[in-house]
């Protein structure tokens, strides 16, 4: 009964948005008066939708395996976490995941948004709505998450053991959160652009969206960067998988947009060019999707092939793009274009900005699409990876790192003042940073001792937008930028010195014996058999020494009965400085184990930077809600000294 | 500047934009594109000596040997017409197994393969979609041994 309650919610819910659809039509061409009736259709639509996947987290919780999806992707003898998050670590669970998330953001959107004019915001309902129809047509024609079997098995065939982790099991909520916050940006600006009000209004509406969806999204790429680098037991941080792109093609894009709304809000300049990057940012989300869902790429993350579902994708993805697309080329050129600037300014800043990030996303977007591309045009079959990505990528994205610099400390619309003046501490900065690595690391190849001397420089000209005026006195938003802009600094460093300093080493070890890396002594101990609820491994006791530090690490290699797999979980020891990362791989025929360590010198700043970008986006978050709450109860006060 | 001559410079800037993102990715992509071989790709003298790149194919049996240090491994990759010997210093999943596919990532030295990295890992439903053709052969019975 309670998967036939999912389904009925999941049906309800497409017929209101359709319904929702219907009265934007209606609204758009005989005024406001339906607006009451949209409002409450959406927010019922997100309710309806929280309904359906809220049944689909029960069934997973209790293993009804009369529901194919659970036998499919689940077992009994899961930990009850993984029975929960096992429904959404599957094709149509996430479906259901993103529309979910679609109609809640819909009916958050009618429910705070009061900026934006009541038509612009109706519009941008419908357009929401819209967007919704086509993923629950999609879930309940092409992947129906609460199919049932007869007669009901005992027993599922289990989850991927390598999703069987804490971390991935909020990884994919994170993701999607970000990426389907991207869709109210996408239907705000739709939605102006069929009123053809693209003012600073709809800025300051859409920009608090932005920046969560962005903040989501830098959290999620983070989390999943750091999930790739522990669990898969490569020691790698980034490989540019598809997947990976899948999340970093959106996150261009809004930190593109995110940048540009700011023109908009406070200048209202950049008009088209920022809806066409709203547009943009979420059509990268379901090219995303699409790549990811589709089966179209089978990577690392591997997920089922299916042609019809692809299908059924990218016609979706084409008719809202394209929509979205011909919808600007008929209205964005009747934008009038908003306040002038000159060549040095704020504004320009940002444009340089927009533009080095847009270069950035059309390198990963083409390196990502051409290997699909060739194959269907000629068959041939080849693939793009690191050597391409960071060639082309690499020095773009050094390039900006060296401006974020600058353009913080432009005024807006002109700036007359000397303000390289103020650079020249950080210049400096930077130019001992690069006169350490080359006393220190004389070796070092360029890109990670370009990266050191750019981060010196960074750390110390991100936080002059504070020095010149009193930094208490500062909005959070500036404060947001300044630790956002820091953490691209110490993301870089971390980058450079793992790149540069880390140290490897891979031998086999008799019990007893004693292995060098880094300034670690790592004695292999024993290695005995233990067992978890759904696995059973093989762990290597290790004694770890650095001067008079000691610590133990006890790396495994499980083996996973269903499906039948087998992962290396590394041991991992944090300190102030870097990583210790051990592995534990097979025995020798005469009965020594192979061992694999790593010592990663400040390896852990990549990701404590990632970490200060989102919260630098947090920052600004708040600021901005703060500053918008007080301004509307002094509006209220304002309104009742006026009518008193 | 005129809001009009603004918009130009802008729509400019843009082109601009888009056009370098191409000229960037089409200059990178030719050096580093054809990134998979196939061991008949590199008797054909396909791949150049030194070159970062992927190889596939499967690993043939009876094929594997341990190098003395325990942890280097030698092994020969096959796609039924052409094989290439492959040089692995690392530790190998299990589902690495003589007579299922597997990717490698390294350089060719000398003719033979030095594997930095071997990715038929962790999933035995992983199956690389350079590699979907020839498993699919596999499975329809058709043996890749001479």
């Amino acid at each position: 009964m309670i998967a036939e309650t999912g389904l009925a919610a999941l049906w309800l819910a497409a017929g209101l948005a359709a319904v929702q659809f219907l009265l934007m039509i209606v609204a758009l061409r005989s005024g406001t008066e339906v607006a009451r009736t949209m409002r409450s259709i959406a927010v019922i639509q997100g309710a309806l939708a929280l309904v359906a996947f809220a049944t689909l987290l029960i069934v997973f919780a209790r293993s009804d395996m009369s529901v194919a999806l659970v036998f499919e992707n689940s077992s009994v003898v899961k930990p009850f976490l993984y029975k929960v998050a096992g429904a959404w670590g599957n094709h149509e669970g996430s479906m259901l995941m993103w529309v979910t998330i679609l109609a809640v953001a819909g009916a958050f959107l009618a429910l705070l948004a009061h900026r934006t004019s009541e038509r612009t915001l109706l519009a941008a309902l419908g357009a929401q709505a819209l967007l919704a129809l086509g993923f629950y047509a999609f879930l309940l024609f092409a992947s129906n998450p609460f199919a049932r079997m007869w007669p009901a098995p005992p027993d599922g065939q289990g989850l991927n053991p390598l999703l069987q982790d804490p971390g991935l099991a909020f990884h994919p909520p994170t993701l999607y959160l970000g990426y389907v916050g991207l869709s109210v940006a996408f239907s705000l600006a739709v939605g102006a652009l069929l009123t053809g009000e693209v003012d600073s209004r709809l800025a300051r509406a859409m920009r608090p969206w932005v920046l969560a969806a962005w903040v989501l999204l830098t959290l999620g790429i983070t989390a999943g960067s750091y999930w790739a680098y522990y669990e898969l037991g490569w020691g790698g941080y980034w490989f540019w998988d598809p997947v990976e792109n899948a999340s970093l093609m959106p996150w261009l894009a809004a930190t593109a947009l995110l940048h540009s709304i700011n023109v908009l809000a406070a200048r209202g300049a950049l008009k088209a060019w920022t809806m066409m990057l709203a547009v943009i940012a979420f059509s990268m989300s379901m090219v995303g999707t699409f790549l990811v869902r589709s089966g179209i790429l089978t990577s690392v993350h591997a997920f089922a092939i299916d042609p019809e579902r692809g299908t059924f994708l990218l016609a979706l993805l084409a008719i809202y793009v394209g929509a979205a697309f011909t919808l600007f080329a008929l209205r964005g050129a009747s934008l009038k274009e908003g306040a002038p600037f000159e060549l040095v300014s704020r504004e320009s800043g940002l444009v340089i900005n927009n533009l080095i990030l847009s270069v950035i996303l059309g390198v990963v977007f083409v390196g990502t699409l051409y290997p699909l591309f060739v194959e269907a045009v000629s068959g041939e079959k080849l693939s793009v990876g690191a050597p391409y990505f960071n060639a082309v990528a690499g020095p773009l994205a050094l390039l900006l790192a060296a401006l974020v610099g600058i353009g913080p400390l432009l005024a807006w619309r002109r700036e007359r003042r000397p303000v390289f003046k103020q650079l020249i501490v950080p210049a400096l900065l930077g130019l001992t940073a690069l006169a350490i690595t080359i006393i220190l690391a004389p070796h070092m190849r360029i890109l990670p001792r370009l990266g050191v001397a750019l981060a010196g420089y960074l750390a110390a000209a991100s936080v002059l937008p504070l020095v010149a005026r009193k930094p208490l006195r500062a909005p959070l938003a500036t404060w947001g930028m300044v630790v956002a802009h820091l953490g691209i600094a110490v993301a870089l460093v971390g980058m450079a010195s793992n790149a540069a300093f880390t140290s490897e080493k891979l031998a086999i070890v008799n019990p007893g014996e004693v292995l060098n890396v880094g300034p670690w002594q790592v004695q292999l101990e024993s290695v005995t058999p233990v067992a978890g609820k759904n696995w059973t491994a093989i762990e290597a006791q290790l004694r770890a020494t650095r001067g008079s530090g000691i610590i133990t690490l006890a790396p495994q290699t499980r083996y996973f009965s269903d499906p039948p797999t087998e992962t290396n979980e590394s041991a991992i020891a944090t300190f102030w400085n870097g990583q210790l990362y051990t592995v534990v791989g097979r025995q020798d025929v005469s009965g020594a184990w192979q061992l694999r360590l790593w010592w990663k010198p400040f390896v852990t700043l990549i990701w404590f930077g990632g970490a200060l970008i989102a919260l630098g986006g947090a920052l600004a978050l708040l600021g901005r809600l703060w500053l918008l709450l007080r301004r509307r109860s002094s509006d209220a006060e304002w309104r009742k000294e006026r009518y008193a | 500047m005129k809001p009009k001559n603004q918009r130009l410079v802008l729509v400019a800037a843009a082109l601009a934009a888009v056009l370098a993102a191409v000229l960037l990715a089409m200059w990178g992509l030719r050096d580093r594109a054809s990134y998979f071989y196939t061991p008949a790709d590199i008797a054909a003298g396909k791949a150049q000596q030194g070159q970062a790149m992927r190889l596939g194919g499967m690993v043939e049996q009876g094929s594997i040997s341990h190098l003395a240090d325990g942890v280097t491994i030698r092994f020969v990759v096959t796609d039924g017409k052409a094989n290439t010997p492959v040089l692995y210093r690392g530790i190998v999943p299990d589902l690495f197994r003589e007579g299922s596919g597997a990717v490698a990532e390294g350089r060719l030295e000398n003719g033979t393969f030095v594997a930095d990295t071997i990715l038929a890992k962790h999933d035995e439903r992983y199956m690389p979609p350079q590699l979907g053709n020839l498993a699919a052969e596999h499975k329809a019975g058709k043996t890749l041994e001479k």
